[in-house]
C-alpha cells in the first residue's frame, strides 16, 4: 500500500506555491514519512519556519505550526521549546532565511544545544524575492544581484553549524530522497540541536541564470556531487574534489538546554 | 496582617510586578537601564518552575517571549531605547499575530546608543509608530515604583485582555529610583487571563470574529492545532490576499484598542477644578510638575496637573476638555516636543500649548516649570 501523505497535510492547503521542478516538496515528503516514522503527535509537535519558499511548509502541515519573521525561526522555536520542552520542535527553512538575516539565532541555538531540529532547504539562492545570492550562494555563480558573477565565497551550512555547536548535522539531497526521512528521523531521535542540511535546487530563479538546462540536469548535478561520509572514507583527496558529503557528519552526546534548565530550577527550589 | 513593605528599585517594582500578575517566562538580552529587571527574573522565575533565557540578541529576545506566549505563557522582555527599535519587526509580528505580550522599556537618551544612563522621555512615539503598518498600540508611563509595580500587572491584564502587545515605559528616573512599596496582597488587584477557546478543536480558529474584536487564543502543545503566521491572515490564521479579508482584519485589530480607550486610559487630575495653566506631564517629570503647581498654588496662581498614565491610546478627550476650560496648557517633557504635539492636535488651538524640552540627560526641575506657570498665566 502506497504512503497516505493526506493523514499530515492540512485539508484544502494545497496546491503549495512552490515551482515545478522545486525540490522543496520532496524534502516535506520526507519530512512526513519521518513524522510518520517517529509516531510524533500532532499536537504535541510545533513546525516553525521563517520567511521564504522553505518557510511556507508549515502551514501545509497538520501540527502546531507557526510562520515567523524572516530569519526569525530558531529565536521564536527556542521560546515555544523553553516554555514547553515536552513539545518536539522542528524548524524548516531556506539558506537565505537561516544562514544570513537569521545566522545568529541559527548559531547561538547550535550553542545551547537546544533539543530542536533544524531543516535547511539550501538552493544556493534567494527564490522568493527572485534570485538574488545568498550566503550559500557558490563563488562565481551568476543571482539577480551578481549578474557579472558572485564575488562573495559561500557558507559551508554543515561545518558552520559543527563550529557553532550543534551536537547532530546531517546532510542529504533532494535528489536522494529515500534518504531524507532516515536522517530527519535520527535528527529528531538525537537529544540536542540537530541540523539536517538538504541540497536543493531552484531551477526558476538559479537554474536558468546558471546555464542548467532542465530540472533533470539540476537533480542529476545533486547525484553527481554527493558522496556518502562511508564512500569518501574509501576516496583520495583527488577524487574528493568537488564533492560534498553526505549522511551523518556529526554526531556527539552533550547536555541539551531545557534539561539544563530544568536543573536551573531545581537549585532555584532549594 | 500587616502588608509586605519594601524599599525598592523601579525596576524591581517591575519585575515584582510582572511575578504577580503571573508571568512564567521572560526572553531579553542586557541592556541599560533595563538590566535589573532580566536580573530579578532570572533569580526568581526558575523559582516557581517559570523560564528565564537569556537569548543572542534584542530581536531573538522579542521573538523567544511570542514563542513562550504562544504556549500560553505570560510573557515579558525587557529593554531601552536601542533594543526597542531593533525589537520593532517582532513588534508588529505580535500586533498582527495577535499575541500578548509585555514590553518594560526603561527610556534613555536617543537616538541610536545616545545617552545609556541618562534619564529620557524620547521613546513614546517609537512606542506607537516604531514598527511598520497599522497597529493597535498601548503604552503605559508609570512616576512612581510602586506605580511601576500596579501598571506593570495591569500592562499584563491588557496585553492578555485584548491579544496585543503592551509597552510599560519608565523613563531612567523611575526606573532606577528607589521608594516604598507597598505589595498588594494577592487578589487584591485584579489579574486577567486569556480568554481559551469554548469551541472543539475542530470548530476552532484563532482569529474567529464571531466572539467579538478578540477571539479566544488557544494555546500550542494542547488539543488545539492552528497557524500562526506575520502575513495578514484571515479568521483560520491562513494568509490571505482577499481585500475585503484583509481590510476587515486591519480594522479590527485597531479597534481592539480604540473601541476600547474607557477601559484602557488611565490619568490622574490634580487641582483641576478651577485650573487656568494646566501642566500635562508623565514619568518622573510629572513629579517636578506637581511640586510646581504646589508652588504656583501657594503664590495664589490657579494652576493644575493632568498627568498622563496612558500614553496611548492617548487621553483625546481629556486634554481636549482641559483645552476648553484652561488658559494655557505646559508640557514639560524629556525630549523635544512628542507629547507636545499631541496636546496641540487635541487642543485645537483652544489654550496656547508651550513645552518645556530637555535632552541632555538632566531631569526637569519644579523652578523651570513655575517660571513657564508664571509667564503663560
Amino acid at each position: 500500500m502506497s504512503f497516505d501523505y493526506d493523514k499530515y497535510i492540512r485539508p484544502g492547503k494545497l496546491p503549495h506555491i512552490w515551482c515545478p521542478g522545486c525540490g522543496h516538496g520532496i524534502v516535506m515528503k520526507g519530512l512526513i514519512r519521518a513524522i510518520d516514522t517517529l509516531g510524533l503527535e500532532k499536537n504535541n509537535t510545533a513546525i516553525v519556519s521563517g520567511i521564504g519558499c522553505a518557510s511556507r511548509l508549515p502551514g501545509y502541515l497538520d501540527f502546531c505550526t507557526l510562520h515567523t519573521a524572516h530569519g526569525r525561526a530558531a529565536a521564536f522555536a527556542t521560546g515555544v521549546k523553553m516554555a514547553k520542552p515536552e513539545m518536539n520542535v522542528i524548524l524548516v527553512g531556506g539558506d537565505g532565511d537561516g544562514t544570513a538575516i537569521g545566522g545568529n539565532h541559527f548559531i547561538h541555538a547550535c550553542r545551547r544545544n537546544i533539543d530542536m531540529t533544524y531543516i535547511i532547504m539550501n538552493n544556493n539562492i534567494y527564490g522568493m524575492t527572485g534570485g538574488q545570492f545568498s550566503p550559500c550562494t557558490p563563488t562565481g555563480a551568476k543571482a539577480s544581484t551578481t549578474v557579472y558573477g558572485n564575488p562573495d565565497p559561500a557558507f559551508d551550512v554543515a561545518k558552520l553549524a559543527i563550529g557553532a555547536g550543534a551536537t547532530f548535522v546531517a546532510r542529504g539531497t533532494a535528489y536522494h530522497a529515500t534518504q531524507i526521512d532516515k536522517l530527519i528521523v535520527e535528527a529528531v531521535q538525537h537529544k540536542g540541536f540537530s541540523v539536517v542540511e538538504i541540497l536543493d535546487d531552484c531551477p526558476t530563479t538559479y537554474g536558468r541564470r546558471n546555464k542548467f538546462k532542465s530540472v533533470i540536469e539540476m537533480m542529476n548535478r545533486l547525484k553527481d556531487v554527493a558522496v556518502p561520509v562511508k564512500a569518501a572514507e574509501k576516496m583520495t583527496a583527488e577524487q574528493l574534489e568537488g564533492k560534498i558529503l553526505t549522511g551523518v557528519l556529526y554526531k556527539e552526546e552533550r547536555p541539551n538546554y531545557t534539561d539544563e534548565y530544568a536543573k536551573v530550577i531545581e537549585r532555584a527550589k532549594k | 496582617m500587616a502588608k509586605k513593605v519594601a524599599f525598592l528599585q523601579g525596576n524591581e517594582a517591575a519585575a515584582q510586578g510582572a511575578l504577580y500578575a503571573g508571568c512564567t517566562f521572560f526572553g531579553g538580552y542586557p541592556i541599560t537601564p533595563s538590566t535589573e529587571v532580566a536580573e530579578v527574573l532570572s533569580i526568581e522565575l526558575p523559582k516557581i518552575g517559570g523560564k528565564f533565557i537569556q537569548m543572542e540578541d534584542e530581536i531573538g529576545a522579542m521573538a523567544s517571549v511570542i514563542g513562550a506566549s504562544l504556549t500560553g505563557a505570560k510573557v515579558l522582555t525587557a529593554t531601552s531605547g536601542p533594543g526597542l527599535s531593533l525589537k520593532q519587526e517582532l513588534i508588529g509580528y505580535a500586533c498582527i499575530a495577535e499575541t500578548p505580550v509585555v514590553i518594560v522599556n526603561v527610556m534613555r537618551g536617543g537616538p541610536s546608543t545616545g545617552m545609556p544612563t541618562g534619564p529620557s522621555q524620547s521613546d513614546v512615539m517609537c512606542a506607537k509608530w516604531g514598527t511598520h503598518g497599522d497597529h493597535p498600540a498601548i503604552c503605559l508611563v508609570p512616576a512612581s515604583v510602586q506605580e511601576l509595580f500596579e501598571e506593570t500587572v495591569r500592562a499584563f491584564n491588557l496585553a492578555e485582555k485584548y491579544r496585543t502587545p503592551v509597552m510599560v515605559m519608565p523613563d531612567e528616573i523611575v526606573a532606577h529610583m528607589r521608594e516604598r512599596i507597598v505589595f498588594p496582597e494577592p487578589g487584591e488587584m485584579e489579574v486577567i487571563n486569556r480568554t481559551a477557546p469554548s469551541v472543539s478543536p475542530a470548530e476552532y480558529k484563532p482569529y474567529d470574529t464571531k466572539f467579538g474584536d478578540v477571539p479566544p487564543l488557544a494555546a500550542f502543545g494542547t488539543d488545539y492545532r492552528f497557524h500562526v503566521t506575520g502575513l495578514n491572515k484571515a479568521e483560520d490564521g491562513f494568509p490571505t490576499t482577499k481585500a475585503a479579508l484583509v481590510q476587515a482584519e486591519e480594522e479590527r485589530q485597531v479597534r481592539k484598542v480604540e473601541a476600547n480607550v474607557d477601559d484602557i486610559v488611565t490619568f490622574e487630575e490634580y487641582e483641576l477644578a478651577d485650573a487656568e495653566v494646566v501642566v500635562v506631564a508623565y514619568g518622573s517629570t510629572s513629579r517636578s510638575a506637581r511640586f510646581a503647581v504646589n508652588e504656583a498654588r501657594k503664590q495664589g496662581i490657579k494652576a493644575g496637573l493632568f498627568r498622563i498614565k496612558t500614553f496611548w491610546p492617548f487621553p483625546d478627550k481629556q486634554i481636549a476638555a482641559i483645552a476648553g476650560k484652561a488658559k494655557a496648557i505646559i508640557t514639560p517633557e524629556m525630549n523635544l516636543g512628542m507629547c507636545t504635539q499631541e496636546v496641540q492636535r487635541c487642543a485645537q488651538g483652544k489654550a496656547s500649548v508651550s513645552g518645556i524640552f530637555r535632552v541632555d540627560g538632566e531631569p526637569i526641575n519644579p523652578g523651570q516649570i513655575l517660571e513657564k506657570i508664571k509667564e503663560v498665566k
